[in-house]
């Protein structure tokens, strides 16, 4: 095992495992704090980070952070390292790979290579060079990057911003569901997902719901795909009982143990994988997983302790999860950075950073990364924070954000952007929704040559009959 | 029709903001400022400590007798938001009775919301009474502050249940003060995954679900705890197809 050194000013710090070295070089949060391995001051954080920049990349492939006779998320990363395609890099160290993404961003063919390295990056490799970075860095990098995934819309295109259209109930009521449905479609929302948290996992009230969107997504002809985010389980069993399935939805981890807390195996994720892809309902892709994933949920389901029964950081265990979904290929994935909580990420200055660190290290390693750019009420943020980090994450091309009516989710209780906030984002960098969608909302008279979403009468518009159940 | 009576119609089924006025591309300012209006209050209401006296007198009232308190390691409402693992532990069980052999125990739980006790534990815990017995005996009923869902394990182990009922104050939301969560666990011992738990959430009459419908998915899932072994993941929720669904889960008149 490699210990560490660091001497800065009179004081010569020391850090006795590459775990702690990772905790300890890790922007300051809640969580790390909570489970004891963030850096003690800024000093010994400075110290730390300083010491991570002289680590070979290497030392990452024979020093696992999480033992792989425990943990089968340690094995998978093992399994999908490419070694051919990491000798362009196997040369450099942590800081060394932080220049060479730096440079690379600046040339041509940026994309290419960065593509070209995907596979030769393990997520421990990834979130050591996060650490280093500012958030500049993470937002120039993770523009460079593109991912696109399909099934009836294509995400993640150049110049294309897209939008989950989020209409949550907290009774599951048709008439509520469809009413916030509306209210999206009118403002433009949708083309990544109309996706419902139902209220509860039954898989009749699931069922009917799936029925619900694929009525509306027949009835007016909407280029896009539903989805109801219930357990693994419950999607299978509805897909074997004929339901309409488009995407399967999984909230996943980075350790064995935390998807063991979301009663989910690699395996089953992957059986789950199988069963929708055969259901063969895409037209344009056959990416069916919508994943979810977020810093903490590791130390919440208390399975974040690494080699030696030391803690691993929360921000290492979240870009291992992207190892789990990667395997699966999935249409989306995203962070619900501000929703976890303040005892893992504080404030507004600490979900703005973990979001960026979550898009940079997913996009690297070759997902279509968005974002539930959120908060909840015992967070120290507020809409001004999110509006910080949906800039940000827009200038990093992100390929889709969560969006609620007023930003106001009334069946989880946080705030989540509203429609209104996407239009903000697209006006400012020129985006438009995936091309499928866009040539439906242009079609329909919602949406202008130029790209605005028009004011329209929902009363005259082509959904009035949407508003008519109510 | 205007756009004010078509969004009108429409918001009688769902407290969303839905249709809201525009400037440009962005919301009117009536909007935004009734937004962060409901925002300050949310967040005072999290920090407001559940009001155990008014819980008490609510239940006693009910003929529901007095509950026993138990407290959590935390020593205030800050330190429950940064320490959820204190918030886990009970600080003292010694007065509670031991291996009562019960098939059922209820927890009430601040969670991060006790208005949401105040307002709905009381009828909640009379509904689930008047499902639940006397087909299955119940054991006293457990008042817990500055609570997590896991120290209902503890507490659910030191009295022996059968299956465990944590009733809990859900994150204050913007239109959404006071909203319960239900949290079944079958066979309840400290350590217990969130994927051995059952979720019943939003229970918020008028807007949520009610106290009596709450109580007839609480009573599906203890069946079904009790004919599989255990609760979580492998335990679905079947009431919906068991109901006549006459009055399915849209009809909150």
């Amino acid at each position: 095992m490699t210990v560490f050194r660091q001497t800065l000013g009179p004081t010569t710090y020391t850090f006795g495992h590459l775990v702690e070295l990772m905790a300890k070089a890790s922007p300051r949060r809640s969580g790390d704090e909570l489970a004891g391995c963030a850096a003690e001051t800024d000093a010994e954080r400075a110290a730390a980070q300083w010491a991570l920049a002289d680590v070979p990349l290497d030392l990452f492939l024979t020093e696992l952070l999480v033992p792989a006779e425990t943990d089968d998320v340690t094995r998978l990363v093992l399994e999908q390292h490419d070694a051919a395609a990491y000798r362009q890099i196997s040369h450099l160290t942590v800081g060394g790979l932080r220049d060479w993404l730096l440079d690379t961003v600046t040339r041509d063919d940026a994309a290419d290579r960065l593509a070209g390295i995907r596979w030769a990056l393990t997520p421990e490799m990834v979130a050591a060079v996060s650490k280093l970075m500012r958030n500049q860095d993470l937002v120039t990098v993770a523009r460079a990057v593109q991912v696109t995934t399909a099934f009836r819309t294509t995400v993640g295109l150049p110049g294309r911003l897209s939008t989950r259209l989020q209409p949550n109930h907290p009774t599951d009521d048709p008439r509520g569901i469809t009413a916030a449905t509306l209210d999206g479609l009118l403002l433009g929302a949708g083309d990544a997902v109309i996706g419902i948290n139902p209220a509860t996992d039954s898989p009749q009230a699931v069922s009917d719901l799936l029925h619900l969107l694929d009525d509306v997504r027949q009835r007016y002809e909407i280029p896009t795909q539903s989805c109801v985010l219930t357990h693994v389980t419950t999607s299978i069993g509805l897909i074997e009982a004929g339901a309409p399935v488009d995407l399967v939805f999984q909230s996943i981890a980075g350790t064995q143990g935390a998807n063991e807390g979301f009663g989910v195996t690699i395996d089953l994720l992957r059986e789950a994988n199988e069963a929708a892809r055969s259901l063969r309902r895409g037209t344009v892709g056959d990416n069916v997983m919508y994943l979810e994933t977020g810093q903490g949920s590791v130390l919440s389901a208390d399975a974040h302790l690494g080699t030696e029964g030391r803690p691993v950081d929360q921000q290492t265990l979240e870009a291992r999860a992207y190892a789990v979904a990667r395997d699966l290929d999935p249409f989306l994935i995203n962070t619900v950075v501000g929703f976890i909580g303040p005892e893992y990420l504080y404030d507004g200055k600490q979900v703005v950073r973990a979001g960026l660190e979550d898009h940079f290290c997913a996009k690297l390693l070759g997902l279509q990364m968005g974002a539930d750019v959120c908060y909840t009420n015992h967070t120290e943020a507020d809409q001004d924070d999110m509006d910080v980090l949906l800039t940000l994450l827009a200038a990093a091309r992100v390929g889709f954000v969560i969006c609620v009516p007023g930003a106001d989710d009334v069946m989880l209780g946080y705030q989540s952007l509203g429609f209104h906030d996407a239009l903000y984002a697209r006006d400012l960098f020129g985006t438009r929704p995936a091309p499928e969608f866009e040539e439906w909302l242009t079609r329909c008279g919602l949406m202008s040559e130029s790209g605005r979403v028009l004011p329209v009468d929902p009363s005259t518009s082509v959904l009035r009959t949407l508003g008519a159940g109510a | 029709m205007s756009d004010d009576d078509f969004w009108a119609a429409l918001r009688r089924t769902t407290q969303s903001r839905i249709g809201l006025g525009r400037a440009g591309d962005t919301m009117a300012l009536g909007d935004v400022l009734a937004f962060r209006a409901a925002h300050a209050q949310a967040r005072d209401a999290v920090h407001v400590p559940v009001d155990v006296d008014a819980l008490v007198a609510d239940l006693e009232s009910r003929g529901l007798g007095t509950p026993l308190l138990v407290a959590s390691k935390v020593a205030d409402r800050g330190e429950y938001l940064r320490r959820p693992d204190l918030g886990r532990q009970p600080r003292d069980l010694e007065h509670l009775p031991r291996d009562t052999g019960a098939d059922i125990g209820i927890v009430l739980a601040d969670g991060l919301s006790g208005q949401a006790l105040t307002d709905h534990a009381p009828a909640l815990v009379a509904a689930l009474v008047e499902r639940l017995t006397p087909r299955y005996s119940l054991a006293p009923l457990v008042v817990a502050t500055n609570a997590r869902v896991a120290l209902g394990d503890h507490v659910g182990a030191h009295l022996g249940v059968e299956t465990l009922l944590v009733l809990v104050g859900e994150r204050p939301g913007l239109s959404v003060p006071s909203s319960l969560g239900i949290y079944l666990t079958h066979h309840p011992r400290p350590g217990r995954r969130d994927s051995e738990r059952n979720c019943v959430s939003n229970v918020h009459p008028p807007d949520g679900l009610d106290h009596a419908h709450a109580a007839r998915i609480v009573d599906a899932l203890v069946a079904g705890a009790r004919d599989l072994g255990e609760s979580g993941v492998r335990l679905k929720d079947t009431s919906r197809s068991l109901d006549a669904a006459a009055d399915g889960p849209a009809a909150l008149s």
